[in-house]
C-alpha cells in the first residue's frame, strides 16, 4: 500500500498591538459599544484619507528580522478590491508585490525536543475588517441568516499577514510552527496572538503525496479554525480525508474547506458567486516606504534573545527538560527572570526548579507575577548558593523563599540574622540526637526489633528539635551509629 | 494590446452595478469606442519606461502611533441607511468570504 | 445687486479688516444676490444662510478682537464634493443626496479659518466627472454669460456663482481640467496648483493621483490670495507635499520681462477655427508685448493624453467609488441579499457617466487587462512628465488654450467622447501634476448666437512654480483686462 505524507503551508493573520489603528488615530481596542471607535477614515466616509501608522510598519519589520527575513529597501501599499459589508472602503489596503519582509525561516521544536524549520514566503502589512454578526437564523451561521449586523470598531486595525512555504508535514508540526510564531510575536510585543480572541487567525493549505515524491499534490485550503487544537484536529482530519479519497481511486479537488468543530470534519465551502478578481493596484492615497538600512540595523541589534535560541540554550547549556525549557520560553518575562538569576550565579537546573516550582506556586497563590515579586533574581541566586554550599537545607530554603516573597530581603542576611545556618557540628547535632532517642524509647525499641523504617521519623524529630538547622544527613548518620 | 471586446456584464458584476439590457448595449458600445481610442497607446514605445503611480515623489509619510478623537457614536449611526441598536444592519450575506 | 458684491475678494478683506464694513453686511449682500439670481442660475445645490451668518458673526468678533484675517468676510462658494461639517455634501449625486458631512475638508477649514464665509455648496458634475455640469443628478447650472449654455465642469457651480457675483471666491477641484475649463467658460481665473500642494482630505475622491483643489476668482490676485491660504502640508493627507509655500499674492508682477513662454507645437489652434485661432495668436502676441520671449516647444505625447487619462482616472475612480455601497451612509436600495442590495443601490445612485467610468476603470484593472491598459497608461504618464521636463528646459511657462471651444449649449455634446475632447489641453498638464491656470483672453461668437462668449488662456508652470505662474498671469490680466469688457447677462 502506498504511504502518503502531508504537505502543509500556513497563512496567518496577526493583529498588531499598536495604540491606534493602521491608517487613523482611532484606538486599537476591543469591546465596548459597537461602532464607537470609528472616524471618517476607518468608516470610509467620503473624502477621508489614510495615513500609515509608523509603529505598525516597524513592528512588521521587527517580526521579519526575528525570522531572518529580508527587509527590501522599497515597499508600498496596494488596494485589494472586493465588496464585503464589513470592509468599509470595499477595498482593503494591503501589500501585493512589495511586502515589508520577504523570506526568512521559522525554527521551532516539537514536544520531544527535536527542532524543525519552515521557510517563510513573506510578511506583509494590511488592515483588518469590521465584524459581522449573522442574525435571524438562531444558530449564528451565515448560511441560514436572514440579515447581518456590522460593527466597525475592528475595521482598520493593523494586521500582519505571514505566509509560509509548504514545509510542514504534520498537524503536530503545524502547531509547533504556530507556537513558534506566537512565542516570537509575544516576546517582540507586537501582538497578543490569541487565536480564541481572533488576534491570530490562520488558514492551512493541505495536500498529500506519496512518500518520496517531490511533486506537490492538489491542495485544499482549510478555514474556520479557532484554536491551536482545532488547527491540529482539522489538519489531521483533512489528511485522512484526502488519503481516503485517493485510496478510493478519486482525486482531491482544489477548494476551500471549512472546519466544523462539532462534527470534527472539514466540509466544502460554497463556491463563490463569481471568480475573484481583486484588481490590485498601488494605493494612490499612500506614498511608498523606503526602509532606511540604518533603521533595519538598529532594529536588528535590538532584537532580544529569541525563543528558539533561548530554548536551545536552556536545553544545551543547563540541560533543562523540554517541558521546563518550553515553560520558561513561553513567558518571556519569566525567562528573563530566570536568565538574570542564572547570570547572578544561580545554577540552571536549580533556578528552573525554583522559578517553575515554588515561585510559580507563590505567584499563583498571590496573583503576583514572579518578575514583579519582591524576590529579586539576584536574591534567588543567593538562596541557591546557600543551598549548594549546604549552608541551609532545602526545607529552610523553602521557608526563606516564602519570607523573601513577603518582603524579607536578602536570604544571606536572613540566615545570619536569625541563625538559620545548617548545623554540621557533630557535637551539637549529637545533643539533639540524644534528646530524641531519650524522648522516644518505644520507637527505639521498634527499630531494634527490625522496623528500620522508623529512621525517617527519628531524623524528622532531630530536625524539629533543632528547628530545622541540623544537617539531616549527619543526623541520620549519628542516629544509625547510636542505634547500631 | 488586447483586442477583446469588453464583457460588460462581467465587469458590471465586479463593479457591483446592476445594468438594464439597454445599458448593457449602450455602455458596451460607448466603452468599445473609448477602448478603440485608448488602444492608440499601443503606438507608444514604453518598453524602457518605468510606471508612474504618483507624480510627486514623496516617501515614508507616516503618523506617530497616537490615539485621537473618534466620531460620536450617534453621529455615526444617524448616517446608517438601516440600523439595529448600535449596529449597521445589512441584508443577508451569501458569500462565505470574510 | 449690492455694491459690495462687485468688490474683489482682496478689497472685501481689506475693508472688513479695516472695520469699514462688517463681514455680516458682506454676507447679507451675498445671500441677497443668491436669492435674487440663483433660482434661474442654479449655481448652488445648498444655500447656507444660517451657517454663513453665524460664520460672519464669528469673523466680525475676531476682527473686533484685533485679528487680521487674509480673507475676512469673503463670501465663498464651496464645490459640493468638499466636506463641510453639518452641511449636506452631495457630490452632485443621488447617492449622497441627503448626506450631511460630520467633518470639514482641510482646504475648506483653512479658508474659513482665514475669515472666508461659506455661502453655499455649489453644483458640479456628479463625482466631478464631466465638463459641463450637465452630469449633476441634482440640478442644472447655467452659464451667467448665456443662460442657454453650460457653465463648464465639473466645478461649474462654483464658476457660475463667482461669475454671477454670488460669491467672491469659488472652491473648485480639478482632475483633468475641472477648474480651468469652467473658469474659461465663465470668464474667470481658475487655478489648479501642483498636485499635492493643497490637501485632499475631505475632498470626495474621483481620481486620487490627479485630484487637486484650487480657487476660481474674478482676478488673479483673488485666486492668489485664496491659494496662499489653502496651500500647505496637511498631516491628514499623505500625498500633500511638505515643502514651503512661496506666497503668491504679494509677488504678482505687471510685466513679463525675461520670461520665456513655450508654445506647444502639438497644441496648435488652427483646428479650432479661424476666429479662435486668431484669438489665441493675439493672446500670445500680448504676452510678447509684455516682455516675454515666445519659444516653440514639443510635447510629442500630447495626442495620447486622453487615452492615458481615460484609463488612469477611471481605474482609480472604480476603486474610490466602491465605498458607496448602501451599508454605512447614503442611498440604499434594498435587495434580498447584500449583493443585490449593492447592485441596486449603485444602479440607482450613480448616473450614466459615473457608471461608464467605473466600468471602464474596473475593466482596465481586471485580470488579464491590467498590464495592457493600466500599467501601459502609467508608463505613458511617465513620458508626459519627461516631455514637460524637457519642454521646461527651454521655457518658464507654457501657454495654450484652456478649452477647445467656448461654452456650448445644453445637450450639445451627447456623445461622451466629444465631451472628453473638451479637456484636450488641460489633461496632459494634469497627468504631469503641473500647476496651471486659465485666465480670460477675450470672446468669440459661437455659431448661431449673438452673445459673445469668453475664452480662457491656459498657462502652466513646472512643478511647484505656482508663484511665478500667478505673477505672470497677473501681468497678462492687468495689461489686457479681458474680463472687464463684458458683464454677465443683464438680468444677473
Ligand atoms: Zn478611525
Amino acid at each position: 500500500m502506498t504511504q502518503y505524507e502531508a504537505v502543509i503551508g500556513i497563512e496567518c493573520h496577526v493583529e498588531l498591538k499598536t495604540k491606534s489603528k493602521m491608517f487613523c488615530a482611532c484606538p486599537n481596542r476591543f469591546g465596548g459599544e459597537p461602532n464607537a471607535h470609528v472616524c471618517p477614515v476607518c468608516l470610509a466616509l467620503p473624502g477621508a484619507l489614510p495615513v500609515a501608522n509608523e509603529e505598525a510598519i516597524l513592528q512588521v519589520i521587527r517580526a521579519g528580522l526575528a525570522f531572518g527575513a529580508e527587509i527590501p529597501a522599497f515597499s508600498k501599499f496596494d488596494r485589494k478590491n472586493y465588496f464585503y459589508p464589513d470592509m468599509p472602503k470595499d477595498y482593503q489596503i494591503s501589500q501585493y508585490d512589495m511586502p515589508l519582509a520577504q523570506g526568512g525561516v521559522v525554527r521551532y521544536w516539537l514536544d520531544d525536543g527535536t527542532t524543525k524549520e519552515c521557510r517563510l514566503t513573506r510578511i506583509h502589512l494590511e488592515e483588518d475588517t469590521g465584524k459581522s454578526t449573522h442574525a435571524g437564523s438562531g444558530d449564528g451561521r451565515i448560511a441560514h441568516s436572514s440579515y447581518s449586523l456590522v460593527d466597525f470598531n475592528r475595521a482598520g486595525v493593523p494586521l500582519m499577514e505571514c505566509v509560509s512555504e509548504p514545509d510542514i508535514r504534520s498537524a503536530e508540526e503545524a502547531v509547533g510552527f504556530l507556537d513558534a510564531l506566537k512565542r516570537t510575536f509575544v516576546q517582540l510585543g507586537v501582538s497578543d496572538v490569541k487565536m480564541e480572541e481572533g488576534s491570530l487567525r490562520c488558514d492551512a493549505n493541505v495536500s498529500i503525496r506519496p512518500v518520496g515524491s517531490k511533486d506537490l499534490g492538489t491542495k485544499a485550503e482549510i478555514k474556520n479554525m479557532n484554536s491551536f487544537r482545532s488547527v491540529s484536529r482539522a489538519i489531521e482530519s483533512e489528511i485522512a480525508r484526502q488519503i481516503a479519497v485517493v485510496a478510493a481511486g478519486g482525486r482531491v479537488v482544489q477548494e476551500t474547506r471549512g472546519w466544523d468543530e462539532l462534527a470534527g470534519t472539514t466540509h466544502s465551502m460554497r463556491s463563490k458567486e463569481e471568480a475573484h478578481d481583486y484588481r490590485y493596484f498601488p494605493d494612490p492615497d499612500l506614498v511608498p516606504i523606503e526602509v532606511d538600512r540604518t533603521v533595519v540595523e538598529r532594529l536588528r541589534s535590538l532584537m532580544a534573545d529569541l525563543p528558539i535560541a533561548r530554548f536551545e540554550r536552556y536545553r544545551g547549556s543547563y540541560g533543562l527538560g523540554v517541558a521546563q525549557a518550553t515553560q520558561l520560553v513561553d513567558t518571556p518575562q519569566l525567562a528573563e527572570y530566570f536568565d538574570s538569576c542564572v547570570g547572578a550565579g544561580g545554577g540552571g537546573q536549580q533556578a528552573a526548579n525554583f522559578v517553575l516550582g515554588d515561585l510559580s506556586r507563590l505567584a499563583n497563590e498571590t496573583q503576583t507575577p514572579v518578575w514583579e515579586s519582591s524576590v529579586a533574581p539576584q536574591d534567588l541566586a543567593e538562596l541557591i548558593g546557600l543551598v549548594q554550599s549546604k549552608t541551609i537545607n532545602s526545607k529552610i530554603a523553602k521557608d526563606l523563599l516564602l519570607r523573601m516573597w513577603n518582603g524579607g530581603g536578602s536570604p544571606k542576611a536572613l540566615v545570619e540574622h536569625e541563625g538559620l545556618a545548617q548545623t554540621s557540628d557533630p557535637g551539637s547535632v549529637e545533643r539533639f540526637v540524644d534528646e530524641v532517642l531519650a524522648a522516644h524509647p518505644k520507637v527505639v525499641a521498634d527499630y531494634k526489633a527490625g522496623k528500620t523504617n522508623v529512621m525517617g521519623f527519628l531524623v524528622g524529630q532531630v530536625m524539629k528539635q533543632s528547628r530545622g538547622k541540623a544537617n539531616p544527613a549527619l543526623a541520620g548518620e549519628l542516629l544509625a551509629q547510636k542505634l547500631g | 494590446m488586447s483586442s477583446d471586446n469588453i464583457d460588460i456584464r462581467y465587469v458590471a458584476k465586479l463593479a457591483r452595478i446592476e445594468l438594464t439590457d439597454d445599458e448593457v448595449e449602450r455602455f458596451g458600445r460607448q466603452l468599445g469606442d473609448l477602448l478603440e481610442h485608448v488602444k492608440t497607446l499601443h503606438d507608444l514605445d514604453t518598453a524602457a519606461v518605468p510606471a508612474t503611480a504618483q507624480v510627486v515623489e514623496s516617501r515614508n509619510v507616516a503618523r506617530a502611533d497616537a490615539v485621537g478623537r473618534c466620531l460620536e457614536h450617534e453621529t455615526v449611526m444617524q448616517m446608517a441607511p438601516q440600523r439595529q441598536g448600535a449596529f449597521f444592519r445589512v441584508p443577508r450575506i451569501i458569500s462565505e468570504e470574510s | 445687486m449690492s455694491e459690495a458684491m462687485e468688490l474683489s475678494a482682496a478689497e472685501i478683506a481689506r475693508r472688513v479688516n479695516a472695520g469699514e464694513v462688517s463681514a455680516r453686511e458682506v454676507t447679507d449682500a451675498a445671500l441677497a444676490q443668491i436669492d435674487a439670481v440663483d433660482d434661474r442660475l442654479g449655481a448652488y445645490l445648498t444655500r447656507l444662510h444660517d451657517l454663513a451668518r453665524v460664520s460672519a458673526g464669528r469673523v466680525d468678533a475676531r476682527i473686533k478682537a484685533g485679528e487680521h484675517l487674509p480673507l475676512a468676510g469673503v463670501p465663498v462658494a464651496v464645490k459640493d464634493n468638499m466636506c463641510l461639517a453639518g452641511t449636506r455634501t452631495t457630490c452632485g449625486s443621488k447617492m449622497l443626496e441627503g448626506w450631511v458631512a460630520p467633518y470639514t475638508a482641510t482646504a475648506v477649514a483653512r479658508l474659513l479659518d482665514a475669515g472666508a464665509v461659506p455661502v453655499g455648496k455649489a453644483n458640479m458634475d456628479e463625482f466631478a466627472m464631466g465638463s459641463s455640469c450637465e452630469n449633476s443628478a441634482l440640478g442644472k447650472t447655467c452659464n451667467p454669460y448665456d443662460l442657454g449654455r453650460v457653465p463648464g465642469g465639473s466645478s461649474g457651480g462654483s464658476a457660475a456663482a463667482v461669475a454671477a457675483y454670488e460669491a467672491a471666491i469659488g472652491m473648485g477641484s480639478d482632475t483633468g481640467g475641472s477648474i480651468r475649463e469652467p473658469a474659461a467658460f465663465c470668464n474667470l481665473v481658475g487655478f489648479k496648483p501642483t498636485y499635492g500642494r493643497v490637501s485632499r482630505y475631505g475632498l470626495i475622491a474621483f481620481a486620487s493621483s490627479l485630484d487637486q483643489i484650487g480657487p476660481l476668482a474674478r482676478s488673479v490676485e483673488d485666486a492668489a490670495l485664496a491659494y496662499d491660504v489653502m496651500a500647505g502640508k496637511d498631516p491628514m493627507d499623505s500625498t500633500s507635499v511638505d515643502r514651503p509655500v512661496e506666497p503668491a499674492a504679494t509677488a504678482l508682477r505687471s510685466d513679463l520681462r525675461g520670461v520665456r513662454v513655450g508654445i506647444v507645437k502639438q497644441f496648435g489652434t488652427q483646428g479650432l477655427g479661424p476666429e479662435i485661432d486668431s484669438l489665441y495668436r493675439r493672446a500670445y502676441l500680448d504676452l510678447e508685448k509684455l516682455g516675454a520671449t515666445l519659444v516653440d516647444v514639443e510635447l510629442p505625447t500630447a495626442e495620447y493624453g486622453l487615452a492615458t487619462y481615460y484609463l488612469i482616472a477611471p481605474a482609480e475612480c472604480s476603486s474610490n467609488l466602491a465605498r458607496f455601497d448602501g451599508v454605512r451612509y447614503g442611498l440604499r436600495v434594498d435587495g434580498e441579499d447584500v449583493g443585490r442590495m449593492y447592485e441596486r443601490t449603485r444602479a440607482e445612485g450613480f448616473g450614466p457617466e459615473v457608471k461608464r467610468r467605473i466600468l471602464i476603470g474596473t475593466y482596465a484593472l481586471s485580470s488579464g487587462y491590467y498590464d495592457a491598459y493600466y500599467v501601459k497608461a502609467q508608463k505613458a504618464r511617465t513620458m508626459f512628465g519627461a516631455d514637460f521636463k524637457r519642454a521646461f528646459e527651454r521655457c518658464d511657462l507654457i501657454a495654450s488654450p484652456a478649452a477647445s471651444s467656448p461654452a456650448f449649449a445644453f445637450d450639445a455634446k451627447s456623445d461622451p467622447y466629444s465631451m472628453y475632447m473638451m479637456d484636450y489641453y488641460t489633461i496632459p498638464i494634469s497627468l504631469a501634476g503641473l500647476p496651471a491656470l486659465s485666465v480670460p483672453c477675450g470672446y468669440v461668437l459661437p455659431e448661431g448666437s449673438s452673445r459673445p462668449m469668453p475664452m480662457g488662456l491656459q498657462l502652466a508652470a513646472p512643478l511647484f512654480g505656482e508663484a511665478q505662474l500667478l505673477a505672470a498671469a497677473n501681468a497678462y490680466e492687468c495689461a489686457t483686462q479681458h474680463a472687464r469688457q463684458r458683464r454677465p447677462e443683464g438680468a444677473l
